[in-house]
């Protein structure tokens, strides 16, 4: 049972093959069994999902139906749940009951998901291989040895390690998709403003956004489908109306225009993963596509864009943890500056830390013009590229991420190493468009992701292609070995 | 550029954070090297161009001046590491 997809899941709850009562405790097993190896999940929402399971089971005994009734669910432990623990993968918040649930936790229970447990991710989603958490790093479960990505590390590693069928993720430069290609399965980072930021802990508002990390594009559809949609407690969410993405996900591809960006495909990718990334854009002009190189020429300046922007935001959004209202807070502090002072540098760790003062050092007074406003202008440029970009094609493919998994603790001594590691998804945040990474193959046994980007709110058109590219292919259907449990 | 010990302490005053005495140098360092990293910026020219503050241009919507939340206070202080009668604790700031 524990290998079906969230759509097989769904078809057999409604069949009355199983129970949700049934599944859920057979994903608990699982969990109980596989998460000391791969420590995808922080806090595990035993009698919480028994609880949500039975009151499933009765919903659907009382007559009602729904895709999502009943189905187990991880969600990153960024997003608040109310009652359960909810540490951000912070020391800071290790002690922090949220007093409300997120948007899109209220959003799935109310669909009738089952919440099984938060997953482990970098400490404030700071990071690309869920190193930085408290609660110590996440494994991949292809290789325990390589880190899982991040920073929703723990749920991709929990959906590849088939813990769950599906897991919420956010990606604020390349948070959903990089673990998702490093973890060989398929996640979507939608347009922003397109799911409800209301409850998700901030790291960079005007970057975040939450998204669904499955098995494959079917299930993404299903998921991103009940997340998505305008909440009036997020002040920058879309007033936009939510189409069914799994009804034209079978659509034909035929004429469909891809670009190829030539910076995508140069210096720092390794070739190894070009070879897959071209065999899987092969299948797709086979499929009807056609391809035509592109170019976007600003690509080089969106990591250092957004290492100014993302921690400028950062430092803004964590001057709230002090101590006195919640979280941590050191002991018997000598006077209100010791208090501060002393329970943030012992909340926070190290990455944090650093990203705080970079954007506290770009904020104060006189460099202001020449870090945050130079880097707004740079995402407009950015921004422009794609904007050009689209008038020649649908939609823009290339690499999720320069390599393959790398091991646990390889790029942990030089930050800017780690920071390149996101060359490929940074852009997409900076210019506010939906992004997808779906599994086209491995490379000495790990996983490669294959980055499809669209317009703004065509997350449906991604769902599609990738959706008709695993009618084709069976890459998502790939499972580690040694996850038996 | 390079970020001399006393650059680091102001940060970490700002940010109000400590830096141990033996971290400073490693502080320096790493961020001195981010900074540096970014400074390709520079080499763009960008006058003109109008700062992206949010990808759609969106504005901050209104919404009608009424009470939409209700009173909150007792459960959002049973997470406080410290709070009395309603009241966040603090060490004292005025003797």
């Amino acid at each position: 049972m524990h290998d079906k997809t969230l759509a097989e899941l769904s078809t057999g709850l409604a069949g009355r093959e199983f129970s949700s009562r049934e599944l859920t405790t057979e994903t608990l097993k699982r969990i109980a069994a596989l998460n000391g190896k791969l420590n995808a999940f922080i806090t595990i929402t035993e009698e919480r999902a028994l609880a949500e399971a039975d009151a499933a089971d009765a919903r659907r005994a009382a007559g009602e139906t729904g895709p999502l009734l009943g189905i187990p669910i991880g969600h990153k432990d960024i997003f608040c749940t109310k009652g359960v623990r909810t540490s951000c993968g912070s020391r800071m918040l290790d002690n922090f009951i949220a007093p409300y649930d997120a948007t899109v936790v209220t959003t799935l229970g109310q669909a009738g998901m089952v919440t099984v447990g938060k997953t482990n991710m970098d400490e404030f989603a700071m990071g690309s291989s869920s190193e930085t958490s408290f609660y110590g790093p996440v494994r991949n479960p292809w290789d325990l040895n390589a880190v899982p990505g991040g920073s929703s590390g723990g749920s991709a590693a929990a959906v590849a390690a088939r813990l769950v069928s599906v897991a919420t993720g956010t990606d604020t430069g390349g948070s959903i998709r990089q673990p998702a290609a490093l973890c060989g399965i398929t996640g979507i980072k939608p347009s922003y403003g397109r799911v409800s930021r209301y409850g998700m802990i901030a790291f960079a508002s005007s970057l975040d956004q939450g998204g669904p990390l499955a098995q494959n594009a079917m299930d993404c559809a299903m998921l991103l489908g009940a997340m998505a949609g305008f909440d009036p407690k997020d002040s920058t969410s879309l007033e936009q109306p939510v189409p069914d993405y799994t009804a034209n996900i079978d659509a034909p591809l035929a004429g469909l225009r891809i670009g190829l960006p030539r910076e995508y495909f140069g210096e720092g990718l390794d070739a190894r993963v070009d070879a897959v990334i071209q065999e899987a854009v092969q299948t797709l002009q086979r499929l009807g596509a056609v391809v035509k190189q592109i170019s976007l020429p600003n690509t080089n300046l969106a990591i250092p864009t957004y290492y100014v922007l993302a921690p400028a935001e950062a430092s803004s959004n964590l001057a709230r943890y002090d101590g006195v209202r919640y979280g941590y807070r050191c002991e018997k502090p000598r006077d209100l500056q010791d208090l501060y002072t002393r329970s943030r540098s012992e909340g926070f760790g190290a990455e944090v830390k650093r990203r705080i003062m970079i954007g506290t050092y770009t904020l104060s007074a006189g460099y202001y013009d020449a870090y945050y406003l130079k880097a707004q202008q740079l995402r407009r440029l950015i921004s422009n590229d794609f904007r050009l970009a689209f008038e020649e094609v649908d939609v823009i493919i290339g690499p999720t991420s320069p390599t393959v998994a790398f091991n646990i603790g390889e790029k942990t001594a030089d930050p800017v190493t780690m920071y390149l590691s996101d060359i490929y998804t940074i852009a997409v945040n900076l210019a506010g468009l939906p992004g997808l990474s779906m599994p086209v193959g491995f490379v000495n046994g790990r996983p490669v992701g294959l980055q499809i980007i669209g317009s703004y709110l065509r997350e449906g058109q991604l769902l599609n292609i990738a959706h008709r590219y695993q009618q084709e292919t069976d890459w998502h259907k790939k499972m580690p070995s040694g996850m038996l449990g | 550029m390079s970020l001399q010990r006393s650059d680091v302490e102001r940060i970490a005053q700002l940010a109000r954070l400590a830096i141990a005495e033996e971290d400073v140098a490693r502080y320096s360092e790493e961020l001195s090297n981010i900074l540096n990293f970014v400074q390709q910026m520079a080499e763009v020219e960008t006058v003109g161009v109008v700062p992206m503050a949010h990808p759609l241009d969106a504005i901050q919507r209104m919404r009608p001046d009424q009470v939409t939340e209700v009173d909150g206070r007792a459960l959002f202080q049973s997470i406080a590491p410290l709070a009395e009668e309603g009241l966040y604790l603090v060490p004292k700031v005025i003797e």
